[in-house]
């Protein structure tokens, strides 16, 4: 992979910052434009990117497909559908108070923007930012990760193939040119990766008070009751846990569950990665690797072999390590040290959701929760109980899909969200603008000095927001069409 | 001012968080209590508060009751208008592709909320956050500037005889007490003060990857329109300008015109200045002075004495500056180096509204712009061709009384937001949660691997949205409820017409 030379950073951020000025970005037709410039990139090169991603870490083209160039396409239509109403000065008015002025809030974009892309979504991590840094009308700066080489080449490749270079840049290299751009003239940070260099880019963006998004992990608890349907619990967890070969920050990462859930549960789950992958999941075209030699030796580490009941074998030629189940593990294995991001399934037995609870609150907040029950009250119970980025129940991962939702962590599990209208509030300053009117003068007067108590008092209750002790009903929007045909059936005839 | 004990820190933190993790902050009736007793705080305390902040720096009463505790009891009425609402869960749909999964969104608090507030507006800017931070579920601990000493007391006492004390406390002191909350077992943390402090609190705050707001400050440019109300103009900002002694962040820092502008803008400003606080305000009681020595020092040395035009005296042992206005001044000048933060009015001649925009875009992007003029294109061309935290045309500083509106700034001003939703939003986690069914597994399984063609095909056409492209016009409910209304009437007309045979079908 060619870096990009140092030198060639200062002039990036000049060509950058004159485009900004320019205003060109500020166009709503230029922005629709790119993002349908993305989505035609991630409709037509989709093989091409499938192919990166294959080279990088064995990745099978139907997981690039689906999980990449599908997400961002729809990521871009929703964003086209929406884009008009979401950057359209939004009108406000409240109490009686400040009637007089009018008040809306205006989104800006804040100017250039750096989007640091993670390597196990090479082409999702990077272009689903850019969808929201563009529709807010930002320029700019995609990192792709070095540790996908050829995916982050071909994305260079393409951007500069399909979006305006006079506003949107690449830049490929590792941790000098990634410190590089941190210290250069950008106005947001946009972060996927690990909690460790999160903190890295918070602190670099606190010397210039930019606002940050870190989108990072951890350990995603997933907690079965006895209740659970086992055969689909089994079924979504090892999808889950085998795409991208668990390398996947929403991914389950360690299972709490009685023994005898536990013991219906292992079967279950292995039937089904026989299903995916077959008994030698090596020859499968639908498995992917590790991404690394490095990543493969930790992995491997976490391994305990006295502990696994399925798989655990293992090739460092192919880095390949299979689906592993590992049950009897405890809080201090050392597989329970660090985020796996990886193939293997620790179990931890608990009796009951008392104890699950207890266990994932003594842990630092994770990125998502699962739970996996029949009784609605217990997964409120547990969500009631527990925090966590965003929680799932009876499925995992799924809960990004939808664009109303949004996608983020909590504590260190990540600062900040994004997807759908909230990549475009991300990336957007809302700035508040209100028009005095002169006419309101002889109120407005009442505040100036020399102050007395009487107009004190006056202006006290001028303002004054009263509470209302009358609260209306939420009324649905059916109940007008409703009254309606009511009112009008109910009329008197005049027979 | 008696500061809490260094050693005393750790515990407050463990009281808290036991507190917090009991579950006791989750109760809505709990969060509405601990508001209602702000409300009461700041009702029937405000003259004490007064006497507090009028001992810190000469304060005026009227200026601690109405922008102080008036404007909290404000925030605190419109929270509990709105709090059911706020906290509770949001559902949402969208696409046909996710339609079996029950979709919501869940605010949470973040847990132990930390607000460093500031000497200016003392009560405001520690209680206000407050307010956000307890109706999200928080605990808090407020730190007190230590520069209004009197202030920060009162806020202790009274904090402690209002609020729940498991969940709520105060810290006094000053660096070293800061230095030790920021490193405590803090989720989020609110500051209020100099961006360069707030740096501090970031790079404080990335250690442990907690969220912040930082409400800093900057100079807030004025442009003066040629066709500008200027007595209005004047009036409006030599309000703004001399409320707490120009000591606010959102004063209207420097003035930019035109010669002919200025020429009639300052007899203006002067006449204000001199009915709201007579030909020497050192002796009004409604003018008030510099928080202290080292700010009047600094302020003091702003001032180009070849370059004022009015006011321009000081009296070190009150930390008295009078009303001032500068004229020519440009921006190789001291007084345009720092925020001024005091009473000193510059102006900068410029030319049109080119000239303006061309000046406020060479500087950091301010917390608040303003605009006069009575050509609202005029107006807007300005908004659009900038960048500031907010902007009023027209008047100064009130753009941020709506609670509709959020309050924060942008680039070197701030970061974050908050007021009336903005601060319950700022001081919760929203996390989203999707309920799955079972039934659906008939779709999801067509997920599972192993991969073929078909099948990928399949599950990309299952779960792709689609672009609109008739697009709805935007209808507003009254249009809904008028046309529902309308059909049912014309309907039954209809209807009742065929069935009385009025007309021949």
């Amino acid at each position: 992979m060619a870096e990009t030379p140092l030198d060639s950073i200062p002039s990036i951020f000049q060509d950058l910052r004159t485009s900004f000025n320019s205003g060109k970005t500020k166009s709503i037709a230029w922005r629709k434009r790119q993002i349908e410039q993305l989505y035609k990139m991630c409709d037509e090169q989709k093989e091409a990117f499938a192919s990166a991603a294959h080279a990088d870490f064995h990745r099978p083209s139907a997981e690039t497909f689906l999980y990449d160039c599908g997400v961002i396409r729809n990521e871009c239509n929703h964003t086209l559908n929406h884009i008009d109403e979401w950057t359209r000065d939004e009108y406000r008015s409240d109490s009686l108070a400040y009637a007089t002025m009018d008040k809306y809030v205006h989104p800006e974009p804040y100017g250039i923007c750096l989007i640091i892309g993670a390597w196990n979504y090479p082409f999702l991590l990077t272009l689903s930012p850019l969808i929201g840094a563009l529709a807010a009308g930002n320029c700019a700066i995609i990192k792709p990760s070095e540790l996908a080489s050829n995916s982050a080449t071909i994305i260079a490749q393409m951007v500069e193939r399909y979006l305006d270079p006079s506003c949107i840049r690449v830049v490929l290299g590792a941790v000098d040119q990634t410190q590089a751009l941190l210290k250069g003239d950008i106005n947001h940070v946009f972060y996927t990766g690990s909690t460790m260099v999160g903190k890295i880019v918070m602190r670099a963006a606190a010397e210039k008070m930019i606002p940050v998004v870190l989108e990072c992990g951890g350990k995603c608890p997933v907690y079965i009751a006895d209740d659970a349907n086992i055969e689909v619990t089994a079924k979504r967890i090892a999808w889950g846990k085998g795409i991208n070969c668990g390398q996947t920050c929403l991914a389950p990462d360690y299972i709490l569950c009685s023994k005898t859930t536990e013991s219906r549960l292992i079967p279950e789950i292995v039937q089904a990665w026989q299903s995916f992958y077959t008994d030698n999941p090596i020859n499968s075209d639908s498995y992917c690797r590790i991404v690394n030699e490095r990543h493969f030796e930790r992995v491997n580490k976490l391994i305990d072999t006295t502990k696994v009941v399925y798989g655990g074998q293992t090739d460092a030629k192919q880095n390949y390590i299979a689906p592993t189940i590992m049950t009897n593990v405890n809080g201090t294995d050392k597989v329970m040290q660090e985020e796996i991001f990886g193939p293997l399934l620790p179990i931890i037995t608990v009796n009951n959701e008392l104890e699950a609870t207890e266990f994932i609150n003594s842990r630092p907040k994770p990125l998502a929760l699962y739970i996996f029950t029949s009784n609605k009250s217990l997964a409120q119970k547990i969500i009631n109980s527990t925090s966590s980025g965003s929680t799932c129940v009876n499925d995992v991962i799924l809960q990004v899909a939808p664009q109303c939702l949004p996608f983020g962590g909590v504590g260190e599990s990540g600062l900040g969200n994004y997807h759908g209208k909230y990549s475009f509030d991300t990336f957007s300053h809302k700035r508040s603008v209100a028009f005095s009117p002169t006419w309101s003068e002889f109120l407005v007067s009442k505040r100036n000095p020399p102050y007395d108590q009487k107009q004190i008092a006056s202006l006290e209750s001028l303002v004054q927001v009263r509470r209302n002790w009358l609260s209306l009903p939420r009324l649905s929007s059916w109940v007008w069409p409703f009254s309606a045909s009511t009112t009008a059936s109910g009329t008197k005839d005049d027979k």
